[in-house]
């Protein structure tokens, strides 16, 4: 595949991952959206593999197209039993609310597509280094002990929230 | 697609994502959708990150960023969804009309 | 071996999970206060090996050459605030399995203000204001109730908007610079400073830190997020929080990363000074005393801008000053707010009225706090502001000089009738007798007044305090 190709294939997933982005955040049902999501992250992880990060890729398919999508349908399924009988004018209201979003995306579209920006001096100066472990593991470990934190806090995050709940 | 110059083209669709989810973020009739929206921020970022990396040569150290994002995400979103679910136990309900006076 | 400041409350948080036999609720609080005394102690006392980035764990974790004075400041100032912060969340949740989250994920907040305060590379930053951020939700939302969990859920989203804006200028600078390190973005917008990416990646940056930071135009969310959390949570948001998230941030990168970029200055000039006014004047018509007090924050915080955004050494050492002054003269109000909520059970001012005999120590560091914040001498707001306002009319910014001279005045007329309705006059209704608050509560108020009051009186009285400014703002790169 040479340069020229390489480019309409990844302007044509990226048009399908705005798509796909799109319709999840307008689809009237809530399942729906949290399908959209998913699948916007599977489009998206093949966007990253087009952009020589494999690694990243992985992540986003594992995380973003299953775990994450996962969370929320549990937390649905906690709230569909509570919550009153849908109604019935849902699609009708949310063309009502959304019709604007597609027609804002496209006009934006438009006009930056017209828009060529230089590419900033002394971008690429110098190749980085090419392995993933290596940068992670010497250049970023604050990052990793970040990580590790945040996580750390989701944990109490579920533990506090949702056992404190049963003292009401 | 070496060409650094076409990295507007990674950047305006990042952007279109960033609107889609702020839009779906300010019209959301329920908060799990908002929390989505929240998503798609995500997503964004983490597109222009990976593209950026690639047009200044960068795919490793693009690479780790991207992971660490994609991991806050996960953090951010558990706690969402725990606030959230805390708030239907309260109220029976997801309508975020119920949320919408603190909104300024 | 300056990964201590983070990997040290890592440690207790382990630690503090293994289960023991003492109740660890208490336990988690003695450590908390270990910990923030420890952390007070050697950010004064600056014993080299710590200091130094030289150690065994280097090898692992390595953080700037050294922590410059930007960082001690901020070290010793996080330091206070959530010394005081555990003694009101001990005092007003008592000995609770409440308490022991609370401590747990306050040290989680510590970890992520510390590693702010210390890295030098954009995308760190951003990562440990992330797990500040994450934190002070849990901290908001922590007891569930209602309003609480609503406001957390409204900061949670601002959160997210700021944190996308940040990364996407991070994203644009790597593409600019290769490396998301603080010197290479810089030595990369010097070489091309008009680039269009350059723009954009500074001003949503900067878009990010002021939602973060509470700046007007992005300012609507602080109120509700500060009143609705538990009283504990308000003194560390209030207090070091957002200071942190935001206006931490912006000092650094003012400083270290752009540099005196003139259209930055001007914008910092110009938000500076809205936030000073709309804060000030939006704090004259409330009737809780934590939005009045949340609105005062959007105000103060505009000080330390316009500081900024003036740019010489002056105005930075006033803006510095004022800001480790504003977290304790915040701090103590919002410790003032929590007594009261403690003791009498509101925060709606129209229901107090008459409280000062009953409660002489709250009543009297909040008068302190009031008028060191509006700048009555000889309290330390006096010295910050004047530093300030000095520094904008050398600069011959009058306008803007003017402007933070004229709204002292309604930062006085709003704190002056927030004490005199709540603990002078008679009491507007049916309140429960007024008794001191605990123990706990006292002695935070007594410290931070008594940080407000010797500072104000240590700067004309010696040359001590000045010296200390002056080679902090030499001190920082």
């Amino acid at each position: 595949m040479n340069a020229e190709q390489q480019l309409t294939v990844n302007m044509i997933l990226l048009a399908g991952v705005v798509i796909t982005a799109l319709w999840t955040v307008m689809t009237a049902r809530l399942v729906y959206a949290v399908i959209g999501l998913a699948v916007t992250s599977a489009v998206l992880t093949v966007v990253i593999f087009m952009l020589n990060a494999p690694v990243a890729g992985v992540f986003e398919l594992s995380v973003c197209a299953g775990l994450i999508p996962a969370i929320f349908l549990s937390a649905i399924s906690v709230a569909r039993r509570l919550t009153p009988q849908a109604l019935v004018v849902r699609l009708k209201e949310q063309a009502r609310r959304f019709w604007p979003l597609p027609v804002i995306v496209v006009l934006v579209a438009i006009a930056l597509a017209r828009v060529t920006v230089a590419a900033p001096p002394a971008a690429a100066a110098g190749a980085g280094q090419q392995d993933v472990r290596t940068v992670l593991w010497t250049l970023r470990q604050m990052d990793i002990l970040g990580q590790i934190v945040i996580l750390l806090a989701g944990a109490f995050a579920v533990v506090v929230l949702l056992k404190e709940s049963k003292n009401g | 697609m070496g060409n650094p110059d076409m990295f507007h083209v990674f950047g305006v669709a990042a952007l279109l994502v960033l609107i889609a989810g702020l839009y779906g973020i300010i019209a959301s009739r329920d908060l799990i959708r908002t929390v989505i929206g929240v998503e798609m921020l995500a997503k964004s970022v983490t597109l222009a990150v990976l593209a950026a990396g690639y047009f200044a040569n960068r795919v490793a150290l693009a690479q780790t960023l991207a992971i660490t994002i994609i991991i806050i995400e996960v953090a951010v979103t558990v706690v969402a969804i725990g606030v959230v679910l805390s708030l239907f136990k309260h109220d029976r309900s997801i309508d975020v009309r119920t949320v919408r006076n603190l909104k300024g | 071996m300056l990964a201590l400041f983070v990997l040290v409350p890592v440690a207790g948080l382990i630690l503090l999970n293994v289960p023991t036999r003492v109740a660890p609720s208490r336990m988690a609080a003695v450590t908390g206060l270990a910990l923030t005394i420890a952390q007070v102690v050697l950010v004064i006392l600056r014993p080299a090996g710590i200091f130094s980035n030289t150690g065994p764990l280097t090898r692992y974790f390595s953080f700037a050459h050294d922590a410059d004075s930007l960082s001690l400041v901020m070290l010793l100032t996080i330091g206070i605030v959530l010394f005081v912060t555990i003694l009101v969340a001990w005092e007003t949740m008592g000995a609770t399995r409440r308490l022991f989250h609370f401590v747990n994920v306050l040290l989680i907040a510590m970890i992520g203000m510390n590693g702010a305060s210390l890295v030098r590379d954009l995308f760190t930053l951003y990562v440990f204001l992330e797990i500040t951020a994450v934190a002070s939700f849990i901290l908001i939302a922590l007891g569930q109730a209602r309003e609480s969990l609503e406001g957390a859920l409204k900061y949670i989203i601002l959160s997210a908007v700021a944190s996308a804006l940040m990364v996407s200028g991070v994203a644009l600078f790597l593409l600019l610079a290769g490396s998301t390190d603080f010197a290479a973005v810089s030595a990369a917008l010097k070489g091309s400073p008009g680039h269009v990416y350059a723009k954009i990646a500074v001003a949503a940056f900067l878009c990010g830190l002021f939602i973060k930071g509470g700046l007007v135009p992005f300012h609507a969310w602080v109120p509700g997020a500060y009143a609705t959390a538990p009283a504990a949570t308000s003194v560390l948001l209030a207090g070091i929080g957002t200071k942190i998230s935001g206006i931490y941030a912006l000092i650094r990168l003012a400083v270290s990363v752009f540099g005196p970029l003139s259209a930055m200055n001007e914008v910092l000039l110009f938000v500076g000074a809205v936030s000073i006014v709309l804060g000030a004047l939006a704090a004259l018509g409330q009737r809780n005393v934590k939005w009045l007090l949340a609105y005062s924050s959007i105000s103060q915080v505009g000080y330390i801008v316009l500081g900024l955004g003036c740019g010489t050494p002056l105005a930075l050492m006033g803006a510095v000053f004022h800001f480790f002054n504003h977290a304790i003269l915040k701090s103590l109000l919002f410790v003032n707010s929590a007594s009261l909520e403690d003791r009498v059970g509101t925060t709606d001012m129209g229901r107090m009225g008459g409280l000062g005999a009953g409660m002489p120590v709250t009543s009297v560091t909040s008068t302190l706090a009031a008028l060191s914040t509006a700048g009555v001498p000889p309290l330390s707001g006096f010295w910050s502001k004047l530093l300030i306002i000095i520094a904008l009319w050398q600069a011959q910014l009058y306008v803007y000089a003017i402007v933070a001279i004229l709204t002292s005045v309604i930062t006085l007329a709003y704190m002056l009738v927030m004490q005199r309705r709540i603990f002078f006059g008679k009491a507007a209704g049916e309140l429960p007798p007024a008794v001191e608050p605990r123990y706990g509560l006292r002695v935070s108020e007594i410290v931070l007044a008594a940080i407000t009051v010797a500072i104000g009186v240590a700067i004309p009285f010696t040359r001590f305090a000045l010296d200390t400014l002056s080679s902090v703002v030499a001190g920082i790169h």
